[in-house]
C-alpha cells in the first residue's frame, strides 16, 4: 500500500475564495467590433462626408395639437458629435471587458441609436425635403406588426415545446382568408376574425405531424409553408384573379386615433394612431408577457416545453398542451398575416408575406422566447424596413439594392451578434412518448 | 393507508418486464424492494403510479381496487414517486416546481405565489430540510433536489411514497439524511416503497424486504437477514462479494498529472489545479459525487477537452496538445462513463464495435481496404475472452444488455498493450454477475503492470477496487487517502471536508450504515 499524499489543495480547503491565478481568456470581440464600426462611422459621416451642409428633422404632423417646429442641425458637427458618443461608449466596452463587468442592454441600444442617427444625419444631409422622424418611427411600428404576432406565434409554440417553422405559411394564410372573406363581406373586421382561423389551422396540421407521425419539426414546417405558398397561388390564379372585385378587393381598416393619446407630440400619432390590428397587438403583447411568466396556463406550458415527463408525472397532459399552444399560435400568426391585406389595405398577392415569418423566428431569438423581447426585436427589424422606405423617399447615396439589404443584414447581426448565448426551450423539436 | 398490487404483469414486445407480481405494503410502513439493475422494479413502480397500464392484474387500495389512468390520478388517490431521475423543471424555482400540476391561484389565472412559497416552507420547516421556495432547480445540490421532489409529493398528500433508487447520486452522509427522513416519514404515518440494489441500506432502514428478479417476486426477508442471503436472493445463485485481489505491487510513476486546470464556456472552473500520480500496477479511483469535475478530468486525458493550464505525461510523454488518436496510439485504454452514448455505435455489429479504435490499422486494414475476415476472427476471438454472450458478432450492439455492452467495450479498450487505463463508471447499471466479471478483468490489467485510473461515483465500488483514493469536490482534489478508508470519512470529504477534519467528524457521528456495518461485523465476531 503506497502512503497518504495530501494534495496540495487539501489545506487551504476547497471552499476557500479561488485564487486568480486562472482566468477565463478574456474575449475581445465585442468591444473591438464595436470601435471598428464606431471608427467607420466617424471615417464615412464626418471626415470624407461634404462639409458645410445641414440637416432638417421634422418631429410633428400636421394634425397634432402641439406643433413643434422642424429642427435643423448642421450635419457634420452633429455627426461628428453622435461618432463620438459611440466611440465613448466602444471605450467603456473595452474597460467593462478587460476588468470582466457585464454591460447592461443599455450599452448596445444606445450605441445603435447613436449611429443610426448619426447615419440618419449623413444621409439627409443638404437634402430639400426634411426627414419625418415621426413618420419613421410610426412606420416601423407598422411594419413590425407582422413580425410581433409572428414572433409571438412562434414563441408560444416553442414554449410548449414545438418548433414552429411554418409562420411564414401562417401568416400567409391569415392574409388569404382575411382578403377574400373581407372582400366578400366588404367588411375589414371581418377579415380580421377570419385570418386566425387559417393560421390555426396551419398550426393544427403542423402538431398533427409533429405529435401523431413524429416527424421532424423543422421538415414539416418548412413543408407546410411550401405547401400553404402552393394553395394560395393556386387558388389566386384561378379564382381570385379571375373575379377580383368579389373575392380581392379587401377594404382597408381604419386608423381610429385615441382621444388625447394621440395628440401628444411624436408618441401619439407613432402609437396611438393606428389600426384596430395594432391596438390588438398591444393586448396580446401585454396578455401574453403576464400569461406566459405568471399564469398556471403558463407554467404547465413552459413546463411540458423544458421537462416534459416531469409534466406528465403531475398529471399534465403533454401532447394535448403542445396540441392546444401550436393552435393557438398558428392563430396568432394568422392573425398577424390580416397585417398584409386588411391592415395594409392590399389586395392578396402570391407569396405576400415575403420572408416575414423568418424574420419573425429571427425576433423570437433575438427577443429570448418572451413577449417583450419579440416586440423590442420586431421593432428593431421594422425600423430597419422602414429606414430603407423612408430614406429612398428622402433620396440617400447609398444605392437602393444595398438599402434592400438593411433588414436582412439587421437580422443576421443581431441574431448572431447580441444576442451571445441564449437558452431554448430545452425539449423544443424532441417528441414526446412515455 | 394499505396498498396491495395483485398478479400485476407488463410486458414490452416480448420483454415480460413484471410477471404475475404481488405485493402488500402496510400502512406506516418502509418496505423495500430489492432487485437488481433491469429486474422490473421501477417498471413495478411505474404501473403503480400511473406511469404505464398493466398488461395484467389490478391495485388495491385499502382493500378497494383502483384504476389509475394516468400519474394525475395516482396522486389524487395519496400515490406520490420520488424518480430515479429527478422530475423537476430545471429553470423554474423550487415553489413552482412543488405547486405544478395543482398551483394555487388567484384571479385571472395567474399563480398565488404567496401561498405556493408558504406550502414549501411549511413542509420543508416540518421535516428541516432548509430548502428555499425561490431557489432555482438548477443551482441546488443533488441532495437538495431530492429533498424538493420529497416535498412535492408530500405537498399533493401523498401517503405512499416511493422512492426509486433514491441513494445513488447521494454522499453517504446525504444517504443518512434520507434515511433520518425516511425514519420520521413512516412514524409520521406515511407509507413508504424503497427501490433499491443496495443490500446494505435495505438492511439498516427496511421494516420487510421484497426480493424482485426478472420480474418476479422470489421471496421475502426481514433486515436482520444476513447480505449474502439477501444477495444470493437477488441475484440466483450465490455471489461473492469481494473483489479477490492481492495488494498492489506499485512500480514507477506510469501517469502524472499536474496543476490540471480546466474552464467551461461559462468560464467556471471545473478542473482547479489538479495533481496526482498513478503508479504501474496500481488502481487509482477518483472518487466524489456525479458532476464534481471528474468527466472533464477524465476528456482532458483522452484530449476531447483542452485544459488552460497543466500537463498529463505518460511514461515521460506530454498528452496534453495530441489528439484523441495519437493519445490512443500512445496506449491509452478508455472506458467512457456512458456507453450507450460514447463507448458504442448502437447501430453497427458488436465485430464492428471491437475495432473502433483500430478500423485503419492491420490488421483490419490497409490503405483504402477493410478485411471483414479479420474482423470476424478478431470479434470472434474476443467475444470469447471476455464472454461476451451473443448470438452473432453481426448482431447490433443495440441488441445487447447492459452487461455485455461493457464487455464489449472493455475487449475493445483491453484487446490492445495498454500504458494506462482509464475506465469511467466501469460497472453503472450492471448485474452481480457483470459487475464482479468487469471488476476482475480490471484488477488483472492493474496486475499486469498497467496503471489503472477509475472513476466512479459508487463508494462500493471505489472501496472494492481502489489502492489509493483520490476525493475531488468541486473541481479540486480534497485528498488523497489508501484504498480501504473509512466510509463515512470518504463521504464527509465528499462533501468537502477536509481529510483531518472528515476524520474527526467521523468519529464523532456515525451514519446509519456505518452503524449498520459495526453491528453487521459484531455479529460475524
Amino acid at each position: 500500500m503506497s502512503t497518504v499524499v495530501e494534495a496540495p489543495t487539501a489545506s487551504s480547503g476547497p471552499q476557500s475564495p479561488r485564487s486568480g491565478a486562472v482566468l477565463a481568456p478574456i474575449s475581445w470581440k465585442a468591444p473591438i467590433a464595436y470601435a471598428v464600426v464606431a471608427v467607420i462611422a466617424l471615417i464615412g459621416f464626418v471626415v470624407v462626408a461634404p462639409k458645410g451642409l445641414e440637416t432638417t428633422f421634422t418631429v410633428s404632423t400636421s394634425s397634432d395639437f402641439f406643433q413643434i417646429a422642424p429642427i435643423t442641425v448642421p450635419s457634420t458637427a452633429t455627426a461628428l458629435l453622435l461618432c463620438l458618443v459611440a466611440l465613448v461608449l466602444a471605450g467603456v466596452s473595452f474597460w467593462a471587458t478587460r476588468s470582466r463587468r457585464k454591460v447592461g442592454v443599455w450599452l448596445p441600444s444606445v450605441y445603435g441609436v447613436a449611429l443610426v442617427l448619426a447615419f440618419l444625419t449623413w444621409s439627409a444631409a443638404g437634402k430639400d425635403s426634411a426627414l419625418p422622424l415621426t413618420g419613421l418611427l410610426q412606420g416601423s411600428l407598422f411594419l413590425a406588426v407582422p413580425l410581433v404576432f409572428g414572433a409571438l406565434a412562434g414563441l408560444l409554440c416553442e414554449r410548449s415545446g414545438i418548433i414552429n417553422i411554418a409562420i411564414e405559411g401562417q401568416l400567409l394564410a391569415g392574409a388569404f382568408l382575411a382578403a377574400v372573406v373581407a372582400s366578400i363581406t366588404h367588411s375589414a373586421y371581418a377579415g380580421l376574425v377570419a385570418a386566425p382561423i387559417a393560421g390555426a389551422l396551419v398550426g393544427l396540421l403542423l402538431v398533427l405531424f409533429s405529435i401523431r407521425y413524429m416527424v421532424d419539426q423543422i421538415i414539416v414546417g418548412v413543408v407546410l409553408n411550401v405547401l400553404v405558398i402552393g394553395v394560395t397561388s393556386y387558388l389566386f390564379s384561378t379564382v381570385l384573379k379571375v373575379d377580383a372585385a368579389t373575392f380581392n378587393s379587401p377594404p382597408k381598416l381604419p386608423v381610429i386615433g385615441i382621444p388625447v393619446l394621440s395628440q401628444i407630440p411624436i408618441i401619439g400619432p407613432v402609437l396611438f394612431r393606428q389600426t384596430v390590428l395594432v391596438y390588438v397587438m398591444y393586448v396580446v403583447v401585454a396578455v401574453l408577457q403576464v400569461m406566459v411568466f405568471r399564469s398556471r396556463w403558463g407554467l404547465r406550458l413552459r413546463a411540458v416545453g423544458e421537462h416534459p415527463k416531469a409534466a406528465d408525472t403531475v398529471g399534465i397532459k403533454v401532447n394535448l398542451t403542445r396540441m392546444k399552444s401550436t393552435v393557438l399560435g398558428g392563430a396568432v400568426a394568422g392573425l398577424g398575416g390580416a397585417f398584409f391585406t386588411v391592415a395594409a389595405g392590399l389586395a392578396f398577392g402570391k407569396e405576400m408575406a415575403g420572408g416575414k415569418g423568418y424574420i419573425a423566428l429571427a425576433a423570437m431569438i433575438l427577443g429570448r422566447w418572451s413577449p417583450a423581447g419579440a416586440l423590442a426585436a420586431a421593432l428593431l427589424f421594422g425600423f430597419s424596413d422602414n429606414l430603407r422606405v423612408v430614406l429612398g423617399i428622402v433620396g440617400t447615396p447609398i444605392p437602393s439594392q444595398i438599402m434592400l439589404m438593411t433588414p436582412y443584414v439587421v437580422t443576421i447581426f443581431a441574431v448572431a451578434g447580441v444576442v451571445g448565448r441564449v437558452r431554448a426551450p430545452a425539449s423544443e423539436g424532441i417528441p414526446y412518448v412515455k | 393507508m394499505k396498498l396491495e398490487l395483485r398478479g400485476i404483469t407488463k410486458r414490452f414486445g416480448s420483454l415480460v418486464a413484471n410477471d404475475h407480481i404481488d405485493l402488500v405494503v402496510e400502512s406506516g410502513e418502509i418496505h423495500a424492494l430489492l432487485g437488481e439493475n433491469g429486474a422490473g422494479k421501477s417498471t413495478l413502480m411505474n404501473v403503480l403510479y400511473g406511469f404505464y397500464d398493466p398488461d395484467d392484474g389490478e391495485i388495491l387500495i385499502d382493500d378497494t381496487a383502483v384504476n389509475f389512468d394516468g400519474p394525475g390520478d395516482a396522486m389524487a388517490a395519496g400515490i406520490g414517486m420520488v424518480h430515479q431521475h429527478f422530475m423537476l423543471v430545471p429553470v423554474f424555482t423550487v415553489a413552482e416546481n412543488v405547486v405544478l400540476g395543482h398551483e394555487p391561484v388567484r384571479g385571472g389565472g395567474l399563480i398565488d405565489l404567496t401561498e405556493a412559497r408558504r406550502r414549501v416552507r411549511e413542509i420543508s420547516d416540518r421535516f428541516g430540510f432548509d430548502v428555499d421556495p425561490d431557489a432555482k432547480i438548477e443551482d441546488l445540490t443533488v441532495g437538495a433536489q431530492q429533498r424538493v421532489e420529497i416535498i412535492k409529493a408530500l405537498s399533493r398528500e401523498a401517503r405512499v411514497l416511493i422512492l426509486d433508487e433514491p441513494t445513488a447520486v447521494l454522499t453517504p452522509q446525504e444517504t443518512d439524511e434520507l434515511i433520518g427522513i425516511m425514519r420520521q416519514l413512516r412514524d409520521s404515518g406515511t407509507s413508504i416503497v424503497f427501490i433499491t440494489h443496495k443490500l446494505r441500506e435495505v438492511r439498516a432502514v427496511a421494516d420487510r424486504i421484497t426480493v424482485i428478479r426478472r420480474g418476479k417476486v422470489v421471496g421475502s426477508a426481514s433486515p436482520s437477514a444476513p447480505e449474502t442471503e439477501l444477495a444470493s436472493l437477488m441475484v440466483g445463485r450465490s455471489v461473492d462479494l469481494g473483489v479477490d485481489k492481492a495488494p498492489a505491487q506499485p512500480g514507477e510513476v506510469g501517469l502524472a498529472v499536474r496543476d490540471l486546470t480546466v474552464l467551461d464556456a461559462l468560464g467556471v472552473r471545473q478542473l482547479d489545479g489538479i495533481s496526482f500520480d498513478v503508479a504501474r500496477g496500481e488502481i487509482l479511483a477518483i472518487a466524489g459525487v456525479q458532476g464534481n469535475g471528474q468527466t472533464e478530468l477524465t476528456e482532458v486525458i483522452l484530449g476531447l477537452q483542452k485544459p488552460v493550464v497543466g500537463s498529463v505525461q505518460l511514461d515521460g510523454l506530454e498528452l496534453i496538445g495530441r489528439t484523441v488518436k495519437e493519445v490512443l496510439n500512445a496506449g491509452v485504454g478508455f472506458v467512457p462513463e456512458d456507453r450507450t452514448e460514447d463507448g458504442l455505435v448502437a447501430d453497427f455489429s458488436i465485430a464492428e464495435n471491437l475495432i473502433l479504435d483500430r478500423y485503419d490499422q492491420p490488421p483490419f486494414a490497409k490503405g483504402f481496404s477493410l478485411y471483414p475476415s479479420q474482423v470476424r476472427t478478431n470479434a470472434e476471438k474476443r467475444t470469447v475472452e471476455f464472454d461476451v454472450r451473443t448470438g452473432s458478432v453481426d448482431a447490433f450492439a443495440s441488441t445487447l444488455s447492459g452487461g455485455n455492452q461493457q464487455k464489449v467495450v472493455l475487449a475493445r479498450e483491453m484487446s490492445r498493450p495498454l500504458r494506462l487505463l482509464v475506465a469511467s463508471q466501469p460497472t453503472r447499471g450492471l448485474d452481480v454477475g457483470s459487475i464482479e466479471f468487469v471488476h476482475s478483468r480490471i484488477v488483472a490489467e492493474r496486475d499486469n503492470g498497467t496503471p489503472v485510473l477509475i472513476v466512479s461515483t459508487e463508494l462500493d465500488e471505489v472501496l472494492a477496487l481502489a489502492d489509493r483514493i483520490v476525493v475531488m469536490y468541486r473541481g479540486q482534489i480534497v485528498g488523497i487517502v489508501p484504498g480501504g478508508t473509512d466510509r463515512d470519512v470518504l463521504g464527509l470529504m465528499m462533501a468537502g471536508v477536509p481529510l483531518v477534519e472528515a476524520r474527526e467528524q467521523a468519529a464523532a457521528h456515525h451514519t446509519a450504515l456505518g452503524d449498520a456495518d459495526i453491528a453487521t461485523e459484531e455479529d460475524n465476531s
